[in-house]
């Protein structure tokens, strides 16, 4: 019968929907731990995650071979700061890369230092300084050092 | 044997089998339920303590390839002026990413506004992050099953699987997804997975001098952080969109959105 053609028409292209399907969806892919509203997905993609490599180490990575500097540092309340705040994230350091980029600039400084008088938050504790009056434009490791952060002393050159 | 005892005794036996596999399908443990029970991330952040560094935003970007430059980023940190008029300004300059370095609170449309400290009544810094919902409604609507809510709590975004239809960036009550610049799909914090999952803490609360920021396992009673959201006097965002977000904070107030 023609009228039914149509409908062969969409039975086959149902049916070969199907079909691809098999190839085209992951094997892992479906309703997972969390059930068919939060849980349906690729499986696999956890594992990418996971996979992802680690770029900020920590200060245990760094102390590794660079003890001298953590003990310089650890007797000054710089020592709260993580190294690579202000060192750049080690990634793979030594091999990749040899030399990492220190940031010694002023506006690195005064994310902490600007004071602002801001009641019920920490930031009004903090020792800080007007920047447009205390020395503006000069660079805070000219004078300061910043691993010895309690002591505001100046630095030998 | 006749046609009717036939019958009977097939009905029977096919109810049997049906009643023994729709049991068998309530009851069965579930793979992977036993890490759902021992494990969900949560976070806790203590405004109190935040200084408006940057830190958090800086480490997050570089750690997780966001472009720096770009004004978009999985976590950053607000800053809110209550002035004793009772007026709000709230900011976050570039998501905080270089910290904040003035006291002028960015108005928008480059205007800046100087706030004297005798008219402030209360200023503080809220960091902000993904809240890891335990409904999250990014999850429902993505149309393709490319962002899933894993065991232990968190929500991924699969990059190969999304279309980048943007449903989930809309549908977030807390403005946490966005598009990647580079890979074009939706982009979000997941608490640095690749790192908590291997024992280390998220960029962010490593790189936390002040120690605003922290995480813990929800499932662990001993677990220090637990135990303040526990214990403590703890509040969430938007609680009345019903997605139990599981980022916990310390001494949040109503300006707060």
């Amino acid at each position: 019968m023609h009228v039914l053609r149509p409908l062969y028409v969409v039975l086959a292209l149902a049916g070969m929907i199907l079909i691809a399907r098999i190839f085209v969806v992951p094997n892992d892919f479906g309703i997972h731990e969390k059930g068919y509203m939060y849980g349906w997905y690729r499986k696999a993609n956890e594992s990418e995650w996971k996979a992802l490599g680690v770029k900020y180490q920590g200060k245990e990575y760094c102390m590794d071979c660079h003890a001298q500097q953590e003990k310089e540092v650890r007797s000054s309340r710089h020592n709260i700061i993580e190294c690579e705040n202000c060192h750049g994230p080690a990634l793979e350091h030594p091999s990749d890369p040899q030399k990492l980029t220190i940031d010694r600039s002023r506006e690195l400084c005064l994310r902490c230092h600007t004071y602002l008088p801001y009641p019920t938050s920490k930031r009004a504790e903090m020792k800080g300084i007007d920047p447009d009056q205390h020395n503006p434009g000069g660079e805070c490791v000219g004078c300061h050092n910043p691993h010895q952060g309690s002591k505001p002393q100046r630095r030998s050159r | 044997m006749n046609r009717r005892d036939f019958l009977k005794l097939s009905l029977r036996g096919f109810g049997a089998i049906a009643l023994a596999k729709g049991l068998d399908e309530i009851f069965r443990p579930v793979a992977g339920h036993a890490s759902l029970k021992s494990l969900r991330w949560v976070f806790l952040i203590d405004t109190y303590k935040c200084i408006g560094c940057g830190f958090c935003v800086k480490a997050c970007k570089l750690e997780n390839e966001i472009p720096f430059e770009a004004n978009v980023s999985r976590t950053w940190v607000e800053r809110y002026v209550v002035t004793k008029e009772g007026k709000v300004f709230a900011d976050t300059p570039q998501e905080a990413r270089n910290g904040f370095i003035s006291g002028r609170v960015d108005l928008g449309m480059g205007r800046y506004k100087d706030i004297p400290k005798e008219t402030i009544d209360k200023a503080f810094f809220v960091p902000k992050l993904c809240n890891q919902c335990e409904k999250p409604p990014c999850v429902q609507v993505c149309p393709v099953g490319a962002t899933y809510q894993t065991a232990d709590g968190v929500v991924l975004v699969d990059r190969k699987w999304c279309i980048g239809c943007g449903y989930c960036i809309m549908a977030c009550p807390y403005g946490m997804r966005f598009f990647h610049p580079v890979y074009h799909v939706a982009e979000k914090c997941n608490f640095c997975y690749h790192r908590i999952t291997q024992g280390m803490k998220p960029a962010c609360v490593l790189a936390c001098p002040m120690g605003a920021r922290k995480i813990g396992n929800m499932k662990d009673l001993v677990d220090p952080v637990t135990k303040i959201i526990r214990t403590q006097r703890v509040e969430i965002h938007k609680g009345e969109y019903g997605t139990k977000p599981q980022v916990y904070y310390l001494g949040l107030s109503e300006e707060v959105r």
